[in-house]
Formats: structure tokens, C-alpha cells, sequence
């Protein structure tokens, strides 16, 4: 038995040691944000944070995971309170298909916890390791600056700028 | 001017308190939306009538619409959103000609025992034939609502309005939808015209309404097939021969169902597969069963790097699809080339997956292929059952641009749950399943003469374009991968060409400039060395491509800008808005000295002469040292016809846009003499961010009240062809053979120095 810790809440997971997260999360505790796209690292749809980095579940054991603070989509808000990321991705109409969006918005999540200041060339640089095949990068890339934009508002305790406009 | 339904008594199952929101198989109708794309998908003709988009195939209205007694609307179409936005743009047009507000519809997508039969989602077809349908059947749907308010309100129907799901008299007096519905209302056959709104009066359509589905993509609720939890759900995995043609001489399946957590594993001829408890053990079951594995034979596969040859000498069926006078050519200088593109891959980045589950009923099966009720036929044919013995549901799953692995991983499910009776199997093709087993967007060639007259115009113009077929869509057990496996295997259809006007490997081939003298002539060849079929927008990506930067080869000839070039032969003038307000809006005629490195280039098409008109302005620059390609600043322009969602036709330009430029600069699917070597996204390299252009604007050029046109796949050539032409110009070199990865153009420079055209 391993426990683990997802979105703040722990788990006590039975899964074999070697079962990479990914599974785990999506088999045994029903948390489908994070996606299977490659199982390599090569594309991105299962990315998660562990201890505010962007990992790839897809290829990490949970048996190097207790102890440590998991991320997933779903702890960044719901859908009736969704977080700024998930808030922005909403306000941009940023997804076409969809099922890169979960693992670009915890990379960028990851990247704007360690760099609140990310400018667009920061954003495309950190995305590199993540697919979208419908085209959406354009999209993402608003999305996330704007996340940016809300995050920094919010951690200003004023207005945010840029909650209201029309959906492009 | 008011609908005349007329009656039918097709179904006398309509008993009841006006509850016509009920769940009955609709009667079989045996032909799809689009004639070139379904013409397998039975055999059954009836004669059409003169109904609108789907209306003609499914002509009664509560196909489309139902409305219950307590007021709750349900939407019907037989299309499946892909993540183009369907469902919204859908529910946008019910909303407007119901008259009610646009969160209080319901949707049901494509299903086999709900849902009319659309035939595939394919084809940029989706607003033209269920968007047709449902604007029409939601207008009639009013009248008839109106009609009876008046009657049973004393008040003549022109002084009564709607809103709200509701018609209200002067005098206040009003009746809600549900109240007025009967049983028999809407069960009437559709008439040709339909009472429209003015389009000036939309508050609906013609809005970015937010996607309803994007919610719940963003916050980790079930949105795709790959997230179904079914109770008593197991899992199952396939072996894959490694290479098509080998087949399984010997596996030792009693090893790997002692695994733990292995229910079983299913073996019938060459199809080798596992069921197991969990994800993760079945996984490793698979691994372990292709390690046991015994297989003998393979395909003996083309040479990769002289593919364009390998086409050029396979037999071909020859079509004229134009031929305006081309003998005797007049006098000019006469140019010609050649253009290839090689295979390439959907490339999901969800690998394909279905759920299949078995019972004494019958199958019931859960997939995001495009088309569940040719599949639905095919797996009734591989599982040797009639068709009503089997259910196809469609449940969103990753993009799939076209004929993916959806449909042979739903029949890998189907042939896995027969096995294990009850319990719902759900199959995801592995990383590598997908890379090496998807049918691939055919490779093709392309050779265009022109001859150019003193003046600057073209005056002949030919164009061959060879290439397999673009559809080996389901419809028949041999369209499903696992069928070709088992131990009666069963055989591949004959490959059809798709005719014209929309056509296959020569959709887009007939230029829709104005050239007097002209003759276009498709060279279809059945054998298939590579498994193919649809990938967005089939030949029209290669076709446009080669026309395209032909053309601007031929400007750079007569000296003349290529822009100008295009309107100097085009006539037809929703083409020339779209044209010239792409070029107004990029600046092209204000483009000042630019620096070495740097180009710029154009690319237009009508998408089949019949859908969206689409232009592309763009500016690149071309690293000399890596040969590296990189857009800058990318300018669309669209013409849709009547824009339902702004916001969802410029995703799917800019996405197209995109892509395109992804398969543009990077792709082509890689294979040995026996089997395919592109296993993964390292071997199958795609667009990353670093390839992404600096900007991408697109313009809407809204078209209130015209028809709409397909749109999401008539960004593909374009684009291509604006990149070509822009490191035309930026190098000097023209490359007419995709893709334009940095090795081509690496080598492209190193052979000739650099620079200008003309």
C-alpha cells in the first residue's frame, strides 16, 4: 500500500509500486484529467505536477511518489469554480478536441507558480514538450497569458483586468 | 410563407400525453450526406426529395426535433463532434428558429437507435447537411407551433409571436411549446421551404456562444471515450503483427493468462489480443504476449525514398474530370512541373480507443468513429449478426482529422467482448498501435503544365494527379483492421475512386480559376502498397499545393505580382472578396524591402469548388545553416457563408493553419521494405511550439442568409502553398516535394546559391 497525496487529499493506493501514475489516477481513483497520449514522455497529454514541477505520470512510478504534493486538473478548480487557469482556457475557447488541454494547462500551471512573470517567449519555450495535434497553440498561448494575467491580478488583491470581453 | 407538412403514418408508435421524446430505432435509410464518402454505406436508394441538407435522407421532423409535454426540447443529429464545435453551432441554429433559449436544449449526437443517419462526419459536411437540417426542421417546427396557437388562442397566426419557448397573443395570453405540442405535431415529413428568420433578427446564430463542451475538457469531468468507467469495466489490448503482412504462427497464451489480474486472452487466426482487470496489468500482459509471439511472412513494402516513382508505375484508372479543348495548344511559353507528397498520419495524440460490451441482446458499442452507422453494418458483418443486433454510440474521443484507428479499435473491442460475455472492454491502441496501424492520408504525385501568353495569361493548363484511394471507410467487415486477422479473415472491398465534384485524389484538381483552355485527368490507382484512406481534406491538401505554387512560378514568369496574378483570372467573386481581403488585411501590396532569409507568400482555394472560400497570407523565414522554417505572421481570410460561430470557424482555420503547417514542414510517415519504422512521435516528428507562427489573424467575411459552407478543412492547401511560395521567395529555391523539412531544404540551398526568383 502506498499513499499518496493528489490535490491535497490523501490516498491510500494498492496499485503494484511499478504502476506509473498515470493509471493510478485514472483507474484506481478516478481522476481522468491526466491523459494517456504516448506512455514515452514524448507528448505531454499526462502531465501533472509533483512538488510544482511539471512531470510526465505516464513514465513516473507512484512508488517515487509518497511524500510528495500531486497535482492534477482537477485540484486547480472545478467546473463550477474554476481556477484562473481553467478560467482562462474557458475565456479563449482554447481547445478544440481538447485532449492535450489537461497536461498544457499543468505545465503551464507549473510554469507560472515558478515564474509569475512569464512572457510569451517563456510560455512556448516551457510548452516544447507538449503535443497538440488539432492546432489550438494559438489559443493555448493566449490562454495561458491570460491565466498569467488573473493570477497576477488576483496575488495583487485588485481587480483583474481581463475577467470580462467577449469569447473570441 | 408557412410550411405544408403533409402527414405520414409511417409509425403509428406515437400514443401518449404528447411525450414525443422517446427512444425508437428511426426506419433504416441506407445512404449518407455526402454521395462520394458513402457510397458503401449500403445499398438501399430511395428517391430523393427536395428537402433541405438531411432532410432530404430523414425527412420527418421529429427525427430532429422532439418536444415533451413539460416543454424539455431534445436536438437530434446524426453527426458526431470531433472538436470542431458542432454540437454548439448545432444547438446555436435550433435555438434561433425555435425561438428559446439556447441553454435550455438538449443535444443527442450520432446513435444508432436515436439518431438519423447521417452517414460519416466528414467532408466539412456537418453545417451543410445536419446544420441545413436542423435550421429547417426548428423553423418548421415553429410554424407548426404557431399554426396551432392560433388556432387554439382564436387569434390569426401572423399577430402571434415567440420567444422563450412560448407563442404569446396581443392581448398577453400565452401558451408554452410543451403545452401545445400533440403527439402526431411533429411527426410529419419536412417540407421544402422552410419560414426562416431574418437573419438581421438573429440573437443566436452568428454569436461566439462558448463552447458547452469545453467546461468540462478543462476541469478533468468525462468528456472522451478514453474517460468511460462502466461498471464491471475490463480492459483489453491487441497484438500487432510487426509487420501487416505477417501472420501468427504460434503465441503460448497459457503464460500470460496466469499473469495476475488476466481474464484471458483472445487468439482467433492472426488476431491476438488480452483481457485483463486493470489498465496498467494489461498493458503488461501485452507486452508480455508480444514477447511470445511467434510470427512468420511480411509485406513487402515500396522503397520510401522513391515513392513518387513506385506510384507513377502501378496501373492506373484514368479519368478525364475536365477537358475544355486542350489539343492544340496556342502559342506561349509553356511550363511544367511536378509536385509529391508522401504518406501521413492522423497522428492523434489520443491513441484510438472504443467500448464494447456484449450480451444476450446484442453489442453496444461506444466510439468516436465518424460514422456510427456504416460501423455499426461492419461490425454486424464481422460478428456475423444483423445489424439491429448492434448498437454504435458516439462518444467524443482526441481529434481525428479524418479516418483514423476509431473504427478498427471499436471492432479489436467488439471481437474482445464476445469473449468475456457482460462485460463492457474497453481497447486503447498503445503509442505505437496507432503510428504503425492507422490508414495513412495516401502519398501522391502531381504534374501541372501551363502555358503562358504574351500578355500574362494563362491560356491551357494541365493537370494529372495520381493517387490511391481517399475512403476505405467502414461499411464492410473488410474495412476493420482485426477482420483482416482472424481465422476466416475477411477481404478488403475494391478501392473506389470518389467521384467528382467533390472527388478524392483529385478533390481540388479542376482549378476554379478561369483559364480557356484546360484538361484535368485523375489517374486512380487501386493497389495500395500502404493501408490508406481520409485524412482532412484528402487530395484538395496535395492538389492546392501544386496549383498554388504553380501559379506563383508562372506570375514570377510574366513578371506580374501574384496576387494580382489570381484576380487576373478569377472570376467568381465571393473568391475575389476573399483574396483580396486577405491581402488588404496582410499588407501585401505595402510590403517594403525585406531582409535576406525572409519571405512571403499566398495560397487560395474554394475547398471542392463547393465549400468555404479560403486564403492564406503569410511571412517566414528560412535559416540557411539548418535549413529550418519558421512563420511568422500568418493572415486568413474566410467566406463561410452565413457564419453560425465566428469563434468556432476561426478555430478551425487557425487550427487548420496549424496543422498544415505541421505536416507542411515536418511530416511524412517512414517505413522499411517490410514494415512501418515511424513508432512514436521521435520517428513521426510533428509541430511544436517552436514551430509555431508568431501570429495568426483569420477574417471572417460573414455571408447573412447564403448557406453555409464547410469550412473546417479548407485551410489545409492553402497553407501549404503560402509556405511553399513564402521560401520560394525567401531563397529563391522552389520545393515540389513535401514535406519542406530542413534536410529538403538544407539540401535545396547547398545545391544552388542563393538567390532571387526571376
Amino acid at each position: 500500500m502506498i499513499t499518496l497525496t493528489i490535490n491535497g487529499t490523501r490516498h491510500d493506493v494498492s496499485s503494484d509500486p511499478a504502476t506509473p501514475l498515470l493509471y493510478v489516477l485514472r483507474d484506481e481513483l478516478g481522476l481522468h484529467g491526466a491523459k494517456y497520449g504516448c506512455g514515452f514522455g514524448q507528448c505531454g497529454a499526462c502531465t501533472v505536477m509533483v512538488d510544482g514541477r511539471a512531470v510526465y505520470s505516464c513514465v513516473t512510478p507512484v512508488a517515487a511518489l509518497p511524500g510528495r504534493e500531486i497535482k492534477t486538473v482537477e485540484g486547480l478548480g472545478t467546473i463550477d469554480s474554476p481556477g484562473p487557469m481553467q478560467r482562462a482556457f474557458m475565456d479563449e475557447q482554447a481547445a478544440q478536441c481538447g485532449y492535450c488541454i489537461p497536461g498544457m494547462m499543468m505545465r503551464a500551471q507549473a510554469l507560472l507558480e515558478q515564474n509569475p512573470a512569464a512572457g510569451e517567449q517563456d510560455i512556448r519555450d516551457h510548452l516544447q514538450a507538449n503535443l497538440c495535434r488539432c492546432g489550438t497553440h494559438m489559443r493555448i498561448l493566449a490562454a495561458v497569458q491570460r491565466a498569467a494575467d488573473l493570477m497576477r491580478s488576483a496575488g495583487d488583491g485588485g481587480p483583474s483586468p481581463v475577467t470580462t470581453g467577449a469569447v473570441r | 410563407m408557412s410550411p405544408v407538412p403533409h402527414v405520414v403514418s409511417r409509425r403509428g408508435v406515437l400514443a401518449g400525453s404528447g411525450a414525443l421524446v422517446m427512444s425508437f430505432a428511426l426506419a433504416r435509410t441506407a445512404f449518407a450526406q455526402d454521395p462520394q464518402e458513402a457510397q458503401n454505406v449500403g445499398e438501399e436508394a430511395r428517391k430523393p426529395l427536395p428537402q433541405p441538407g438531411s432532410l432530404k435522407n430523414e425527412p420527418l421532423l421529429d427525427a430532429w426535433i422532439r418536444i415533451d409535454a413539460d416543454g424539455r426540447i431534445t436536438v437530434f443529429t446524426g453527426k458526431a463532434e470531433l472538436g470542431q464545435g458542432i454540437k454548439t453551432a448545432l444547438l446555436q441554429v435550433a435555438a434561433e428558429q425555435l425561438d428559446v433559449p439556447f441553454e435550455s436544449l438538449t443535444l443527442v449526437t450520432a446513435d444508432t437507435a436515436r439518431t438519423a443517419n447521417e452517414g460519416y462526419t466528414a467532408g466539412s459536411h456537418s453545417m451543410q447537411d445536419s446544420g441545413t437540417a436542423i435550421l429547417h426542421a426548428s423553423a418548421q417546427v415553429r410554424a407548426l407551433l404557431v399554426a396551432a396557437a392560433a388556432g387554439r388562442l382564436g387569434v390569426a397566426a401572423d399577430r402571434l409571436r415567440t420567444g422563450g419557448a412560448a407563442v404569446t397573443a396581443p392581448d398577453g395570453r400565452s401558451l408554452s411549446y410543451g403545452e401545445i405540442v400533440t403527439a402526431e405535431m411533429l411527426h410529419v415529413n419536412a417540407a421544402p421551404q422552410s419560414p426562416l428568420k431574418d437573419p438581421a433578427d438573429h440573437t443566436v446564430m452568428g454569436r461566439p456562444v462558448p463552447r458547452v463542451d469545453i467546461p468540462a475538457k478543462v476541469t478533468g469531468g468525462a468528456a472522451y471515450v478514453q474517460d468511460m468507467r462502466p461498471t464491471g469495466l475490463v480492459h483489453g489490448r491487441i497484438v500487432r503483427p510487426p509487420s501487416p503482412g505477417a501472420r501468427l504462427r504460434a503465441v503460448d497464451a497459457a503464460a500470460v493468462e496466469q499473469m495476475p489480474g488476466v481474464l484471458k486472452v483472445v487468439r482467433n487466426g492472426s488476431f491476438l489480443g488480452v483481457v485483463a482487470e486493470g489498465e496498467w496489468p494489461c498493458i503488461q500482459a501485452m507486452r508480455r504476449l508480444a514477447v511470445l509471439a511467434r510470427w512468420e511472412g511480411h509485406s513487402d513494402l515500396p522503397d520510401a525514398a522513391t515513392i513518387d516513382q513506385t506510384i507513377l508505375k502501378l496501373p492506373s484508372q484514368d479519368t478525364d474530370i475536365l477537358d475544355t479543348g486542350h489539343l492544340g495548344a496556342p502559342e506561349g511559353r509553356r511550363f511544367e512541373a511536378t509536385f509529391t507528397k508522401p504518406y501521413q498520419m492522423h497522428a492523434s495524440i489520443g491513441p484510438s480507443c472504443a467500448i464494447a460490451q456484449a450480451t444476450r441482446d446484442g453489442m453496444t458499442v461506444w466510439t468516436h468513429s465518424q460514422g456510427a452507422y456504416p460501423l455499426r453494418d461492419a461490425l454486424a458483418e464481422m460478428l456475423q449478426v444483423p445489424p439491429d443486433k448492434v448498437r454504435c454510440i458516439h462518444v467524443e474521443g482526441s481529434g481525428c482529422y479524418g479516418h483514423n484507428g476509431a473504427d478498427d479499435v471499436a471492432a479489436d473491442a467488439a471481437l474482445l467482448a464476445v469473449a468475456v460475455p457482460d462485460r463492457p472492454v474497453r481497447v486503447q491502441w498503445m503509442r505505437e498501435d496507432e503510428h504503425r496501424y492507422e490508414p495513412y492520408g495516401p502519398a501522391m504525385v502531381a504534374k501541372l503544365t501551363a502555358v503562358l501568353d504574351r500578355s500574362g495569361r494563362i491560356v491551357d493548363w494541365t493537370h494529372d494527379v495520381w493517387s490511391n484511394t481517399h475512403l476505405t471507410r467502414p461499411g464492410r467487415a473488410g474495412h476493420l483492421l482485426p477482420a483482416l486477422y482472424l481465422q476466416q479473415p475477411f477481404t478488403p472491398p475494391p478501392p473506389k475512386p470518389l467521384p467528382q465534384p467533390e472527388g478524392g485524389g483529385d478533390r481540388n484538381a479542376i482549378p476554379l480559376y478561369r483559364f480557356p483552355r484546360g484538361r484535368v485527368t485523375n489517374h486512380f490507382i487501386p493497389d495500395m502498397p500502404l493501408r490508406v484512406s481520409a485524412l482532412r481534406s484528402l487530395g484538395a491538401y496535395h492538389n492546392v499545393f501544386a496549383i498554388e505554387t504553380f501559379l506563383d512560378d508562372l506570375a514570377a514568369a510574366a513578371g506580374i505580382d501574384p496576387v494580382e496574378f489570381r484576380l487576373n483570372h478569377m472570376e467568381d467573386p465571393r473568391a475575389r472578396d476573399v483574396i483580396s481581403k486577405t491581402a488588404e488585411a496582410f499588407g501585401w501590396s505595402s510590403a517594403g524591402t525585406r531582409r535576406p532569409g525572409t519571405g512571403r507568400g499566398f495560397g487560395f482555394a474554394r475547398y471542392k469548388n463547393l465549400g468555404a472560400y479560403t486564403a492564406v497570407a503569410l511571412d517566414l523565414t528560412v535559416d540557411r545553416d539548418s535549413g529550418a522554417v519558421t512563420v511568422g505572421r500568418v493572415v486568413a481570410a474566410v467566406d463561410s457563408g452565413e457564419a453560425v460561430n465566428p469563434s468556432g470557424i476561426r478555430n478551425q482555420i487557425e487550427g487548420a493553419i496549424v496543422q498544415s503547417t505541421s505536416w507542411t514542414l515536418f511530416e511524412a510517415v517512414r517505413f522499411d521494405r517490410t514494415r512501418i519504422t515511424s513508432r512514436s512521435w521521435a520517428d513521426y516528428p510533428i509541430l511544436r511550439f517552436d514551430a509555431v507562427p508568431a501570429s495568426v489573424e483569420v477574417h471572417i467575411i460573414d455571408r447573412p442568409g447564403q448557406p453555409f459552407l464547410g469550412t473546417g478543412e479548407s485551410g489545409q492547401g492553402p497553407t501549404a502553398a503560402a509556405i511553399a511560395n513564402a521560401v520560394a521567395d525567401a531563397t529563391g529555391v522552389r520545393l515540389r516535394d513535401l514535406p519542406l523539412d530542413r534536410a529538403k531544404v538544407r539540401t535545396a540551398l547547398g545545391r544552388r546559391p542563393a538567390s532571387r526568383a526571376g
